[in-house]
């Protein structure tokens, strides 16, 4: 075969590597790429290539999707925000949205499409907001222009994004209020601190008293959420951190109040407020999330929103969820049957990746159950719905347990566990001291309980957690990790058994083709005419992978539905297909993955086709040997040998696993006592994902579907996977050092407070020292341990 | 005496004003994106050349 030159396209930076177009010297790999960058020449839009140096998005795998549907007045009334004779306006989520050429494109959108107002990029959320004028330029329009660009927008109806984004800024104003008063609250507490004169006293109480002022919003509004929380863990009784944080800010408000209203003393607002203050900023350091990706999806993303239905003598597309058995519907190549139905075509092939793992497209009949979620390839196809949605075969996964457990209810949180321990200590600590203060000096006794209650605040506990996994949250994100949120990080460290997923999580999407025999370059030109005639996956698949051409014709061209394609070439019959087609003797061990060409009935060879394994599995697989690993693959048995080779000898290998098996395997392992990690990338995953500890949704590019999950992996970090397993064990460990730093500041301010000598000043003093401490000795240190990983990926190859 | 309430109060309104704009410039979204409208200014605008 000959190797070509590896020639980048102009628009979408990959290697050609078939057929190349070039135009005025620039190269493009596909039609697509050409195609937008003629559209972009032409409205003089070239300043796109020259913003970034990525920008373009590959169109080769776009499937054509059709958006017609999107012009229903039921659609169109959940999806657009404004919606009026002259003005509508749209928001699409876009996920292709990576730099800044693209937020130019995107933003200069009236200028390719005749009606659009404004559009305006989200840059965080890849969100695209569109101002239109839907007597100009329909929806629908709109959307296919978006995906001619190669900007395909993802569309959902039930969206959540917006309620999430409410929640963190509720949390920032909270935090900006406790911030505010704080600082004030400190301004005013210095006098006091510097010494005042005693005929100074109008100006003290002055200055006592705007402190309560500027301490009620924070104790009403900021800290609200604890003592929620605190009321809420009580009743269920249990103990978790938010009840001894309660307790200390209780009793520091109001014994500040009594002091203050007493003339006793000037009160420990200071420390309160700055107390709520640094709990909110922990707060806020582990609300990090990834907006633009998806955690929590069920099956309903999977399918198409609208299909194509047969109704009163005219094709009408209606939404998904309102099909009927019995309805007729139209699928064409590249999508997603949505319900269980029976094939009314001839014949067609159906790509059940998503739902089985098998990677090889499915012959199916005329009268055939087909099962939603598989995906059609080739001619289109008329259908007769058998079930509806929601009873399918595929959705009835979702009815099983695991999509129904409650998030983390299963593991106890290391910091309940430490909290729970703390205050039963404080707690008799406190009964202690109580008795003595009892026996020594009676009216000593309600000050130094309150001291107690008040020093024994974990504010410094409670700041550790938040900052370890927070940093360590970042850290993973900025190699291609990306955490559904930082609890997900304690159950990582517990791992000891491995579980993988093979297509697309060990193997890499592409297919690799290779011809085993001998055919001369001529030759091959004549097998690639021949397969380009056939629709057949297997046939795209060796057309693409042959570099020469032929000009030569075929005759006598003749396709043999499930066995192979027969042409004559210069007089040479010609015959590409199965092995019995092609007349080959020869027992193969893994037959169905293999294509054989005779020339003149003399076998010449064969294309053995197979996925490609992603390159650092291997050495992944060696720095796990210590856990228990395991494969489920969907797939049939052909990749056995394959996948024994690269697997240690202990591994346990399943092939043929429905979804329903994997997750049943998960849960299996989980009896035994096991923490699993279930490594996966489709929808037939999705039970185990959900089933096992930790479950990681591998993925190679923005926009693909990833099944619900706890994080998500890009596939060119798999082999750090070992490392982040490492470096979650570190963050364990360098929680439970800042627990004891925390304890060690407890135990002093205890001393103090125990004998009686707590006075304003020292509380103000040692609270912000204990939690600058523990957060800046947590932040050190796991930038410390992660220097380990190799460099971080550059912001445009992040997700 | 005097002047120190009234600075303190002077003090505390401005801070209160500050306080206010800052919430009210989360409510109004202008956090939501920090990336876009940072690259948006240098954007060229193509329609004034010609």
């Amino acid at each position: 075969m000959q190797i070509v030159e590896e020639v980048l396209c102009y628009h979408c930076s990959q290697s050609c590597d078939d057929d190349i177009i070039s135009i005025d010297e620039k190269c493009f790999c596909c039609h697509g790429c050409q195609l937008v960058f003629e559209i972009l020449e032409e409205n003089n839009l070239c300043d796109y290539y020259a913003l970034d140096k990525k920008p373009g998005i590959s169109l080769r795998h776009v499937s054509g999707e059709s958006y017609s549907y999107l012009d229903e007045p039921t659609i169109q009334r959940k999806l657009l925000e404004i919606n009026l004779k002259s003005l509508a306006r749209v928001s699409f989520y876009v996920p292709a949205v990576h730099c800044i050429s693209c937020i130019w494109l995107l933003e200069n959108l009236q200028k390719l499409g005749k009606g659009v107002l404004r559009s305006e990029v989200n840059f965080s959320r890849k969100q695209v907001t569109i101002d239109f004028n839907p007597e100009t330029i329909s929806l629908s329009e709109i959307a296919c222009l978006l995906a001619s660009l190669g900007y395909a927008p993802q569309i959902n109806l039930g969206d959540k994004r917006e309620q999430q984004n409410t929640s963190t800024n509720q949390l920032i104003i909270k935090l900006t209020v406790a911030g505010f008063c704080f600082g004030n609250i400190m301004l005013l507490s210095f006098p006091e601190y510097l010494g005042l004169d005693e005929n100074d006293q109008q100006l003290r109480s002055l200055f006592s008293y705007l402190n309560i002022l500027l301490a009620l919003p924070v104790l009403l509004f900021s800290a609200q959420q604890y003592f929620i929380a605190a009321f809420r863990s009580f009743r269920q009784k249990q103990i978790n951190i938010d009840v001894p944080i309660a307790i200390g800010l209780a009793t520091l408000f109001l014994r500040s109040l009594y002091d203050i209203l007493a003339q006793s003393g000037p009160g420990y607002l200071d420390s309160f407020s700055g107390l709520v203050f640094f709990l909110l900023i922990g707060r806020w350091f582990q609300s990090k999330t990834y907006e633009s990706l998806a955690f929590d999806r069920d099956y309903k993303s999977y399918f198409p929103l609208a299909v194509n239905k047969w109704n009163n003598e005219e094709w009408k597309p209606v939404v998904v969820f309102e099909l009927d058995a019995g309805d007729r519907i139209r699928i064409r190549n590249k999508e997603i049957i949505p319900a269980d139905s029976i094939l009314d075509s001839s014949e067609v092939f159906v790509d059940y990746s998503f739902v089985t793992g098998e990677s090889k497209p499915i012959r199916a009949k005329k009268g055939d159950l087909i099962y939603a979620g598989g995906r059609l390839v080739g001619e289109p196809a008329i259908l007769i719905i058998d079930k509806k949605t929601s009873q399918s075969h595929l959705t009835r996964l979702w009815n099983n347990a695991a999509f129904q457990k409650r998030e983390e209810s299963s593991y106890q949180k290391i910091i309940d566990l430490a909290a729970r321990r703390f205050t039963w200590v404080v707690l008799a600590l406190a009964v202690v001291t109580a008795i003595y203060w009892y026996v020594v000096d009676e009216s000593q006794l309600w000050l130094i309980i309150t001291s107690v209650l008040m020093v024994a605040c974990p504010c410094a506990l409670a700041l550790a957690a938040p900052f370890t996994y927070g940093n360590m949250l970042r850290v993973f994100g900025k190699h291609g990790f990306y955490l559904k949120n930082a609890d997900v990080i304690e159950r990582l460290a517990t791992i000891d058994a491995v579980v993988f997923d093979k297509t697309g999580t060990i193997t890499q999407g592409a297919e690799q083709v290779k011809f085993l025999g001998i055919l001369d370059d001529e030759e091959l030109g004549w097998v690639k005419l021949l397969t380009s005639s056939s629709a057949h996956p297997l046939s795209n698949l060796i057309t693409k992978s042959i570099a020469v051409s032929s000009s030569s014709t075929v005759t006598g061209f003749k396709e043999f539905i499930g066995k192979g394609v027969e042409g004559i070439i210069h007089g040479k019959e010609i015959r590409i297909g199965s092995s019995s087609f092609a007349h080959f003797d020869e027992k193969l061990a893994d037959l169905t993955s293999n294509v054989f060409v005779s020339i003149d009935e003399q076998v010449r060879g064969y294309f053995q086709i197979s996925a490609t394994l992603r390159k650092p599995i291997a050495s992944l697989l060696k720095q796990l040997q210590t856990k228990l690993i395991a494969l489920l693959s969907g797939d049939n048995e052909s990749d056995h040998e394959r996948m024994s080779s690269i697997f240690p000898s202990n591994a346990i290998l399943q092939f043929n696993q429905s979804p329903q098996d994997k997750l049943d395997f998960i849960s299996a392992l989980q009896q035994k006592g096991n923490r699993v990690m279930m490594i996966g990338d489709g929808l037939n995953d999705s039970g185990a994902l959900k089933q096992s500890d930790v479950g990681i949704a591998v993925t190679d590019d923005t926009g693909i579907f990833t099944p619900a999950c706890d994080a998500i992996l890009k596939g060119e970090q798999i082999g750090l996977l070992n490392q982040f397993i490492q470096l979650s064990k570190s963050a364990t460990t360098i929680l439970k050092i800042s627990f004891s730093i925390s304890f060690f500041y407890n135990v002093i301010a205890l001393a103090f407070a125990v004998s009686g000598h707590l006075t304003p000043l020292t509380a103000a003093i040692l609270m912000p020292i204990s939690s600058i401490s523990v957060v800046g000795f947590s932040s050190l240190a796991v930038n410390y341990v992660a220097q380990s990983l190799p460099s971080e990926l550059p912001n445009s190859a992040r997700l | 005496m005097t002047i120190i309430i009234l600075l303190i109060s002077i003090s505390l309104t401005i801070a209160l004003i500050f306080l206010g704009a800052f919430i009210w410039s989360i409510r109004s979204g202008q956090y939501d994106d920090t990336y876009g409208p940072s690259v948006r200014m240098l954007f060229e605008d193509r329609k004034k050349k010609k």
